[in-house]
């Protein structure tokens, strides 16, 4: 997380005054054998148009049912989704136009393309049920923008004859093709070679800049987000337990999850290791839900500051949506 | 491959098609040079596994008859059963390439011929219950895939396996007692009346017959076809690409259509030709309980006798047919797929 792509929108504040699409006090509950999985457990998160916000957080945190959430393919539990300052609605009209605004991208471009459609017909789908008009044109300029050119030379290829970033960028052009405002990626490069990650990412701020898309990234790799987004969100157990500019968030974490998952990668001049159970959400702990493997408690840290019983046993509030920085930690509202 | 090309080459697309489809040429090609090779093996192997098994047929044909030693030596003469093996064994190869099954000891006449009387009532039977278990089979064991943990779904599934591990002649005879004797409402064996009417009267006879054996076999069949397109459903439905085509606004039954059952077909087609086998056990064991006059009791009959020529004509006529069956469903499949066609 050492280089920069490319300049960032400045003005954080700026960005929230235009929110496109936004998640207020959202919960997604699952029923499995019996227990309830609180897999997002109270989420407000706002996207300004062209910015991009990285979600961060670590394997089975809620990112994905949140995606999904905000994509209407997951119903909310309660707290709502709103896109253009109106709540989503679920009726199959309401989310069908909904779908020619926010489109999916997903982490793994051969199992999300149907391995019997060409090229053509993939990204031809979208504009067809939505009954555009011009789809051989529509289909031709989103594999363009999709960075394959010429377009002539892919339409009648089968996914399996591409190669990884090949089919991620034809899956790009399926979301495309429909004139989207955002895109929701869910890991989208993790499961590409190295070599062409960067290619990717590449595309998306290219998109970004030319035809002003938001997106939503969710991600485990900080390095990521540092390279891609101009805001990032911290997920711990189905909340976001920091959020803020890029640059404050990564290079000044406050929250003690955040400066964790930071002191892994190989810059990092000592490494944090969590000790503790792995984070269930069926069983989330009461006070701050990461008190149990929180190394700033352990360590003393949150007594010496006088927030240990806090830590234990009093609620954090919601992190609002707001552009700035912010965490969710009593020894950080202490310390300052 | 993320360089813009400069080379605008809009044909190179549609000329990929061609090398595809010479490719399945070539395929079919070897997969049939693959079958004949098969067929021959079949042949070869027909001819010693019937010198192998226990029984003179000779005396067999002798049985409840008075035959004198000079008799028997003469109709083992008549029926080239005194040559060397392999003398034997050439006059065998050099007849079935010339389609001549030789003639059946019990009924003297060509077996080609008592085949040729038999076949069309098992394809009656066996195609009529085939393309209901078929078709049952699949848009149930889809409905069950799709919506997999419902009602519908733990009905269909309970039902086809009762009906899977059933014994084909237990619910052959069970179907028997209750239909046949105990309410009278469907005749108990044969194709049709001794005192059949002629026209369309004696269609609707033989469709009266073939109720009670067709539910028999549909009843054996059809929960394979359920179980597996269920379960090749379910592994679709699980995919990226479903959830794809909903965020691209897909309503749910047009990702069904379009997008899980074809894929799901494709593995479950095959499996419908590969399986035929299960369709020849079936017809064999259905028409022998209902004395269903088909391949299949001709050959039980052969069985029983033992008549020799006739068992050994009908075996290979048989396994012939699955192993061109299971030939097509190659063929079949490659076309359909995509991702084996290039491959
Ligand atoms: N359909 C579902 N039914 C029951 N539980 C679910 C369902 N989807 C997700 N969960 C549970 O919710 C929690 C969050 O899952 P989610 O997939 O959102 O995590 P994630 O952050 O995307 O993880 P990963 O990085 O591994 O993709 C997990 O504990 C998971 O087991
Ligand atoms: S609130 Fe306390 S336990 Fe929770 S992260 Fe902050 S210091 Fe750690
Ligand atoms: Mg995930």
């Amino acid at each position: 997380m050492t280089e920069t792509t490319e300049t960032r929108t400045a003005d954080p504040v700026a960005t929230v005054s235009s929110t496109l699409l936004e998640a207020r006090d959202l919960h997604v509950e699952f029923t499995s054998r019996g227990r309830r999985a609180r897999a997002v457990d109270g989420v407000n998160l706002s996207l300004g148009a062209g910015e991009i916000v990285a979600l961060v957080g670590e394997s089975g945190c809620g990112k994905t049912t949140l995606a999904r959430t905000l994509l209407g393919l997951e119903r909310p539990t309660s707290g709502e989704v709103r896109y253009g300052g109106q709540p989503l609605k679920y009726g199959s009209k309401a989310l069908k136009a909904y779908r020619r605004q926010v489109q999916l991208v997903l982490q793994d471009p051969t199992g999300s393309l149907n391995p019997r459609q060409t090229v053509y017909e993939a990204v031809a789908e979208g504009p067809r049920i939505h009954r555009m008009p011009d789809e051989a044109e529509v289909v031709n300029s989103a594999l363009a923008r999709a960075g394959l050119r010429p377009p002539e030379r892919f339409l009648l290829r089968y996914p399996h004859e591409l190669s990884g970033g090949q089919r991620q960028r034809v899956v790009i052009a399926g979301a495309l093709a429909l004139n989207p405002k955002v895109l929701v990626a869910d890991e989208p490069v993790a499961s590409l070679d190295a070599s062409v990650r960067g290619e990717i990412l590449a595309l998306m701020l290219k998109l970004r800049d030319d035809l002003g898309l938001s997106a939503l990234v969710v991600t485990h790799d900080l390095g990521l987000a540092w390279n891609i987004a101009d805001r990032v969100a911290v997920m711990y157990l189905g909340r976001i337990v920091e959020s803020g500019p890029v640059e404050q968030v990564l290079t000044a974490p406050r929250h003690p999850y955040t400066q964790a998952l930071l002191s892994v990668l190989p810059e990092s001049p000592e490494r944090v290791v969590l000790t503790g159970e792995p984070p269930d959400p069926t069983r989330i702990p009461g006070g701050c839900r990461f008190h149990a493997r929180c190394q700033i408690l352990a360590s003393g840290k949150a007594a010496e500051a006088g927030v240990d019983a806090r830590c234990r046993g009093e609620l954090l509030d919601i992190l609002p949506a707001s552009a700035l920085s912010q965490a969710a930690c009593h020894y950080a509202d202490a310390t300052g | 491959m993320t360089a813009p090309l400069e080379t605008a080459e809009p044909a190179a697309a549609q000329a990929a098609a061609g090398p595809a489809r010479l490719g399945t040429l070539r395929y079919a090609l070897s997969k049939a040079g693959g079958a004949l090779l098969s067929i021959g093996m079949v042949i070869v192997g027909t001819f010693f596994l019937f010198r192998l098994l226990p029984g003179d047929p000779v005396r067999n044909l002798a049985q409840g008859r008075n035959m004198t030693p000079e008799q028997l030596d003469l109709e083992r003469h008549r029926l080239g059963l005194d040559l060397p093996l392999f003398d034997q064994f050439l006059n065998f190869i050099g007849q079935t390439l010339r389609f001549d099954l030789g003639a059946s000891y019990e009924y003297k006449r060509p077996v080609l011929d008592l085949i040729g009387d038999r076949v069309g009532a098992t394809l009656l039977l066996a195609g009529t219950s085939l393309v209901i278990a078929v078709s049952l089979g699949l848009w149930q064991g889809m409905r069950a895939g799709w919506r997999h943990g419902s009602r519908f779904d733990r009905f269909s599934t309970g039902t086809s396996l009762v009906l899977w591990s059933v014994p084909t002649f237990w619910l052959g005879l069970l179907l028997l007692l209750v239909f046949s004797s105990w309410f009278q409402w469907f005749p108990s064996r044969g194709i049709q009346d001794v005192d059949a009417p002629d026209g369309f009267g004696y269609v609707l006879d033989v469709a009266h017959h073939m109720v009670l054996p067709c539910i028999a076999m549909v009843g054996v069949l059809y929960a394979q076809y359920l179980l597996v397109m269920r379960s090749s459903l379910l592994d679709e439905v699980g995919q990226d690409y479903i959830t794809t085509a909903r965020a691209k606004g897909l309503r749910d039954d047009e990702v069904r259509k379009r997008h899980a059952v074809p894929n799901a077909l494709l593995p479950t087609v095959t499996l419908v030709f590969m399986r035929i086998g299960f369709v020849v056990g079936g017809a064999v064991t259905v028409e022998a309980v209902f004395s269903w006059p088909g391949l299949g009791e001709l050959f039980y009959a052969a069985i029983r006798v033992p008549d020799f020529t006739l068992m050994q004509g009908t075996f290979m006529l048989i396994a012939v047919s699955v192993i061109l069956m299971n030939t097509l469903a190659d063929v079949v499949y490659h076309i359909l797929d995509p991702r084996v066609r290039s491959a």
